[in-house]
C-alpha cells in the first residue's frame, strides 16, 4: 500500500482493484491457454441444449455401443444414447456443482471464520469442531451425506460443501486474527464503530483475495468429488447426466469401449486443470508472499 | 518431549469425542430407518416396532448415544445390521489388503516424489522442473478412477503384464501379491506424488537460497551431499506436514481404488455399508479413519524434532 485512499472504498471497488495488474506484471502463456480452455468448456456446456444433435436421455435400442461415426461423433453408450450430446450436456451440471459448492462453502466459511476470528469466546469451540470435521475423510463424509439425504443435486452440493467449510474457516480466521491487530481496526474500535460494521467494513475485505484463490481450488475439487461420488454410486441420479455419472455408467463396458470413460474423463480433467492453473495464477497475482514460497 | 507427547495425545481426545457425536447425530437425524432396512419390505408395523425396540431405536437420543459410547469404550464396535456379525470382526477380516496397499503406496510415493521435488528445485526453471510441475498439476486434475482405468487399459489389457483386477495376500507368494497390488498402488500414488513433489520443490527452493548452502558449495562439498544432507534435511518439516495431511487424501483414494480393482479391503466395505445404510459399520469406519488420520498427524508432529533439532518441546 503506497497510496492512501482518500475515500472509503466500497467492497466492489476492493474486488475489482484486486484484479488490476500491478505495474510491470505480465501474465504468462500458460494461464492464457487455461482461460481459453475454460471459456470454451463453459460456453460449450452452457449452450449445449441448443446445438447437441440428440436428446441426451433418448435411448435407441438399434444403436447400442456404436463406434464414433458421422451421425454419432463420439459413438453411443450401452443404451444407444448419443455420447457427444451426453458429454456436452453433462458438463453443465458438473460445472454447476463446482461453482455451487465453491460459492456455498466460501459464504458459510466466511461467516463462521469471521465470528471465530473476532469473538475470542467462540473461537475455541468453533475451531475444535472444525478440527474434528477435517479429521473425517472428505469422500466418506460426502458419500454418507448423499446416501442419507437422497441423490438430488442440492444434496450432492451440500455433501461436497460440508468437508470444505473447515478449510475456508481456518483461512478466514487466520486473516482476521492478523488484520485485527492493524492500527486502522484499533482506530475503528476506539472511535466506537459497531461490531458488525468493523467486521464487514474493515475485516472482511482483507479476506477477499485469499478467498478468491481458495474458491477456485474448491470449485476444481468439487467437480472432481462429484465424479468420484457418482462413480461410487452416491452421485446425482442418472436422469441428469453429469461427467461423473456418465463415467460411472461406462464402467461395466469399459473393456469393450474405453471411450465411455475416456471422453468425459478428458473433458473433466481439462476443465479441472484449467481451473487449477487459474487458481495458481490468481494466487501469484493476489498474494505475492505466497508466490515467493512456491517459487 | 514426553510431556509434549502426552499433551498432544490428550488434545486428540476432544477431537475424537466431537467426531463421535457428529457421526452419531449424522446418522440419527437424517431420514432413513435402519429397522425398515433390516425388516425388509414385507414387515408389518408390529414387527418393525419389535426390531426398533431390540436395536434401542425407541430410546431417547441421549440414552442411545450413552449406550453406544459405553460400548465403544469397552472396545465393542457393535454388530452389522446386514450380516449380523461383529463390526470389529469384519474390520479385522478386511483391513489386511488395505494396509498392504497403503504401505506400498506410501513407499512408492515418498521414494519417487522426494527425489522428483529435489530435482525440480535443483534444476529450477528448466525442462526438468517443468516436467515435474506438469505431472504434479496433472495428478491433481485427473480423477483417481480414471487413472486406474488408464493403467488397467495399458498394463493389463494391452501389454498383459499384470491381472486386470483382484487381490492376493502376500502369504500366497510375493509375486502373486505384487502383480495385483502394483496397479492399485500406482493409481493411489499419483495424487500423493503430485502433492509431495510440489511441496518438496517449494520447500527446497526456499532452503537452496540460504547462505549456508552457498557456504557448503564454496567449501567444495559434493553437490549431492549439499542437496540431500544440507538442504533436504532443512526442508523436511513442510514435507512431513504434507505427508501427514495428505493422508486424508490417501484414505479417500483407498475407497475409490478398491472399487476399481475389486480389492476386498475396508474401503469397499465402507462404500457397501453406506449404500446399504448399515449404521454400525458406517459409524465404526468413520471413527476409525478419523482416528488413523489424527494418529498419523500426531506422529508427524512428534517427528519434527527428529529432522529439525531446533524444534524442542
Amino acid at each position: 500500500m503506497t497510496e492512501i485512499p482518500t475515500q472509503r472504498q466500497s467492497a466492489f471497488q476492493v474486488l475489482t482493484g484486486l484484479f488490476s495488474l500491478p505495474a510491470g506484471a505480465r501474465i504468462g502463456v500458460g494461464p492464457m491457454i487455461a482461460v481459453a480452455i475454460l471459456v470454451a468448456i463453459v460456453l460449450a456446456s452452457v449452450f449445449a441444449p441448443f446445438y447437441v444433435p440428440y436428446d441426451p436421455l433418448s435411448m435407441d435400442a438399434m444403436a447400442r455401443l456404436k463406434p464414433p461415426s458421422e451421425t454419432h461423433l463420439l459413438g453411443t453408450d450401452p443404451y444407444g444414447r448419443d455420447m457427444f450430446s451426453r458429454v456436452m450436456t453433462g458438463g453443465r451440471v458438473s460445472l454447476l456443482i463446482g461453482v455451487g459448492a465453491a460459492v456455498v462453502s466460501v459464504a458459510v466459511g466466511l461467516f463462521i471464520g469471521l465470528v471465530a476470528g473476532f469473538f475470542r469466546a467462540a473461537d475455541g469451540v468453533i475451531m475444535r469442531i472444525m478440527d474434528s470435521l477435517m479429521a473425517i475423510p472428505a469422500i466418506l463424509l460426502a458419500i454418507a451425506l448423499v446416501a442419507l439425504n437422497g441423490p438430488s443435486l442440492s444434496s450432492v452440493i451440500i455433501a461436497i460443501t460440508v468437508p470444505e467449510v473447515p478449510r475456508v474457516v481456518r483461512l478466514v480466521r487466520s486473516v482476521v486474527l492478523s488484520a485485527r491487530e492493524e492500527p486502522y481496526v484499533e482506530a475503528a474500535i476506539a472511535l466506537g464503530s459497531s461490531m458488525p460494521k468493523i467486521l464487514i467494513q474493515h475485516l472482511m475485505p482483507n479476506t477477499f483475495a485469499p478467498l478468491i484463490v481458495q474458491g477456485t481450488y474448491i470449485c476444481a475439487s468439487a467437480i472432481l468429488i462429484e465424479a468420484i461420488l457418482s462413480f461410487l454410486g452416491a452421485g446425482v441420479s442418472t436422469e441428469i447426466p453429469t461427467w461423473g455419472n456418465i463415467m460411472a455408467e461406462g464402467r461395466t463396458y469399459f473393456q469393450i469401449k474405453p471411450g465411455l470413460i475416456f471422453w468425459p474423463g478428458l473433458l473433466l480433467s481439462l476443465c479441472i486443470l484449467a481451473i487449477n492453473l487459474l487458481g495458481d495464477t490468481a494466487r501469484d497475482l493476489l498474494d505475492p508472499r505466497m508466490k515467493k514460497r512456491e517459487g | 518431549m514426553f510431556l509434549y507427547i502426552l499433551k498432544r495425545v490428550l488434545a486428540t481426545i476432544p477431537v475424537m469425542v466431537i467426531v463421535a457425536i457428529f457421526v452419531f447425530l449424522l446418522l440419527r437425524l437424517t431420514p432413513g430407518d435402519p429397522a425398515a432396512i433390516l425388516a425388509g419390505d414385507a414387515a408389518t408395523p408390529a414387527q418393525l416396532e419389535r426390531i426398533r425396540d431390540r436395536l434401542g431405536l425407541n430410546d431417547p437420543l441421549i440414552v442411545q448415544f450413552a449406550t453406544w459410547a459405553g460400548q465403544l469404550l469397552r472396545g465393542d464396535l457393535g454388530t452389522s445390521l446386514l450380516s449380523n456379525t461383529s463390526v470389529a470382526g469384519m474390520l479385522g477380516d478386511r483391513i489386511g489388503p488395505t494396509i498392504n496397499i497403503a504401505l506400498m503406496t506410501i513407499t512408492i510415493s515418498v521414494l519417487l516424489a522426494v527425489p522428483m521435488g529435489v530435482l525440480a528445485a535443483w534444476r529450477h526453471r528448466t525442462w526438468v522442473d517443468f516436467l515435474v510441475m506438469s505431472f504434479s498439476v496433472l495428478g491433481f486434475s485427473v480423477p483417481v478412477f480414471v487413472i486406474g482405468y488408464i493403467l488397467i487399459q495399458i498394463f493389463a489389457i494391452e501389454l498383459r503384464w499384470v491381472p486386470v483386477q483382484g487381490y492376493k495376500d502376500p502369504s500366497a507368494g510375493f509375486g502373486a501379491f505384487f502383480s495385483r497390488a502394483i496397479l492399485p498402488s500406482l493409481t493411489l500414488a499419483t495424487i500423493y506424488i503430485a502433492l509431495i513433489a510440489r511441496m518438496t520443490r517449494a520447500s527446497m527452493l526456499e532452503v537452496l537460497g540460504e547462505d549456508y548452502i552457498r557456504t557448503a558449495r564454496a567449501k567444495g562439498v559434493r553437490e549431492n551431499v549439499v542437496l540431500f544432507r544440507h538442504a533436504l534435511r532443512n526442508a523436511a518439516v513442510p514435507i512431513l506436514t504434507i505427508i501427514g495431511t495428505g493422508f486424508a487424501l490417501l484414505i479417500s483414494g483407498v475407497v475409490v481404488t478398491e472399487s476399481v480393482f475389486n480389492i476386498p479391503g475396508i474401503g469397499r466395505l465402507t462404500v457397501d455399508a453406506i449404500l446399504a445404510r448399515d449404521y454400525p459399520v458406517i459409524q465404526a469406519m468413520i471413527l476409525l479413519t478419523a482416528g488413523i488420520y489424527v494418529f498419523v498427524n500426531l506422529i508427524v508432529d512428534v517427528s519434527y524434532s527428529f529432522f529439525d533439532p531446533r524444534i524442542r518441546y
